[in-house]
């Protein structure tokens, strides 16, 4: 075994370099973005100093300011609605083997191409005369949230015994306060781990938001903000933009896998 | 029982019903009627949206589509092969956040990460300055607005599912197979090829089906980093809705997406099935 370990040595540092390398890949370019946004010259060609002026100049914007109230919007909302449904197609899902068609439905929305979304809602919308604005974003949003907090929340019930809820029954509590007191505290880190997931998703959409936003400015969310600055060409302000934009999900990622490993320790 | 199952399954069986299945049944249906004049839709019957997605000029369109999704498929398989592989071969308790910091990209803006490669890689980008700073180029190399950059793009957008879907079918294989392969003589390069690789096709195939479907459908990637000027199948969809106001043929090229989509998972599935099969049967 060893000797073996010792001929697969080489190899194993050729494969430690290039896990390296593929770090740096991922993780080079959103580097890149972060420091030139403190740069005071905001162009990758020099470093003319330390500066925050990119960031007061986003701050002045009304433009972005209000994308960015949009988006918090459409944010909440989504998530507020995708929680609560999600969770309880979860423990829905949970109580019996789930018929495959149902598996099939919440896997749908997160195996099928954005772009295919997109257009089925505004069609569907169009169909119903329905006017577009935040609502419609909200209504797309939840969709593919409800999928993603089912599938997180259902992770939970692994560790889940569920002789426990029967317990709670002969006991004699109903089924109202045995949800309230025995299901929802073990599933609780995974339902909170959710919601920031369907927060991120939502707040960082951009194609089915762009799609079912419908005409004129007045529900443009933040991705939509950021893609018009984009094709516009390259400015400074952007890596500001994106600096904040990837540091607010860092976190609620973050966040959202630490609540999902506490349990399992 | 049964009516609290209801209560539970109510909300998100009508939430996907209405919002899901009925808007997706809609665009089956929409691909088989007429164009207005106007660009709405003219609900006369025709198989026209059909045929004319054959046309060589779309048929073109999809084939380019095809082949850059196929070159992102088998650069992400390379690189992320053996960084699935080295991750496997960490102790376990580093394997995890090993595997997060890799999904941790994933969770954040797509456009953003899009646009990072539009300061790498334009001509007065980094790469562009650092190879000049170094001499090692005297005029700027065209890497931005072509389809090197569109693979680059899809790459790095989707490499983290193709080290996610490998993984999962790599840490399954305990070190014993190796082990006894090696002790019966054959070199770590001959067990790799003969044992490792054969065991973790389901994976590979698993991985290649997502990076595929995700990048045929992209329409963010072509759009920024090809510069507007190559049209992918996603580029083309979103071209039938919002400029040409097509909106029946938008609706069939979604819909032979889908399909596409639906008849690679299908296959996906049913290799993963016989070789599942296969194993049982020689055990």
């Amino acid at each position: 075994m060893s000797a073996a370990a010792q001929r697969a040595d080489p190899v194993r540092h050729w494969l430690q370099a290039h896990l390296g390398l593929v770090y740096l890949f991922l993780y080079g370019p959103i580097i890149v973005l972060i420091v030139l946004s403190f740069n005071r010259a905001g162009l990758p060609t020099a470093w003319t100093g330390f500066s925050t002026e990119w960031y007061s100049k986003l701050a002045a914007n009304a433009k972005i300011i209000n994308a960015v109230e949009n988006s918090l919007v459409v944010a909440f909302v989504s998530t507020a609605i995708s929680t609560v449904i999600g969770t309880l197609l979860a423990i829905g899902m949970e109580a019996r083997r789930p018929h495959p068609a149902l598996e099939a439905l919440v896997a749908a929305p997160m195996i099928i191409p954005d772009i295919v979304l997109a257009i089925a809602l505004l069609s569907f919308f169009s169909l119903l005369k329905m006017t577009l604005g935040l609502h419609s974003i909200i209504l797309a949003h939840a969709v593919f949230n409800i999928a993603f907090v089912c599938t997180v929340v259902r992770t939970r019930f692994k560790h889940f015994d569920r002789s426990i809820v029967e317990a709670s029954i002969d006991l004699g509590a109903g089924a109202f306060t045995t949800f309230r007191r025995v299901t929802l505290p073990v599933i609780a880190p995974g339902v909170i781990a959710a919601a920031l997931l369907a927060f991120t998703l939502s707040i960082d959409e951009f194609i089915i938001a762009y799609f079912t936003a419908g005409p004129g400015s007045s529900s443009t969310t933040f991705p939509m903000q950021i893609y018009a600055m984009i094709r516009f060409g390259v400015t400074p302000e952007i890596n500001a933009v994106a600096t904040i934009v990837m540091g607010v999900s860092f976190v609620l990622v973050f966040l959202s896998q630490r609540l999902n490993r506490e349990v399992e320790a | 029982m049964t009516s609290n199952r209801l209560l539970l399954l109510g909300p998100g069986l009508a939430w996907l019903t209405g919002l899901l299945i009925l808007p997706c049944g809609l665009i089956f249906v929409l691909g088989f009627f007429e164009r207005g004049v106007y660009g709405g839709i003219d609900y006369t019957f025709t198989t026209e949206n059909f045929s004319r997605a054959a046309d060589p000029l779309y048929a073109g369109i999809f084939l380019y589509s095809a082949r850059i999704a196929l070159t992102a498929v088998v650069i992400s398989l390379l690189i992320g092969y053996p960084a699935a592989y080295c991750i496997a071969q960490q102790p376990k308790s580093r394997q995890m956040p090993l595997l997060i910091l890799v999904m941790m990209p994933f969770w954040s803006n797509y456009l953003i990460r899009t646009y990072a490669w539009i300061v790498l890689l334009n001509r007065e980008g980094l790469i562009n300055g650092a190879l000049i700073n170094l001499g090692a180029i005297v005029e700027p190399l065209p890497l931005l607005y072509n389809d090197f950059a569109i693979v680059v793009g899809l790459v790095y957008g989707y490499v983290p599912f193709m080290i996610l879907a490998l993984y999962s079918s790599i840490s399954k294989l305990g070190p014993e197979l190796a082990e006894a392969s090696t002790d019966l003589g054959a070199d770590s390069w001959r067990t790799f090829l003969r044992i490792t690789l054969p065991l973790t096709l389901p994976g590979i195939a698993a991985g290649s089906v997502f990076v595929f479907v995700l990048s045929i459908g992209n329409f963010v990637t072509p759009d920024l980093l090809g510069g507007g000027k190559r049209t992918m199948l996603g580029n083309l969809i979103y071209d039938q809705f919002l400029t040409a106001r097509d909106w029946p043929f938008g609706a069939t090229l979604a819909f032979l997406l889908v399909a596409l989509m639906m008849l690679l998972l299908t296959l996906q599935a049913v290799f993963v099935h016989r070789r599942a099969g296969n194993e049982e049967a020689r055990a």
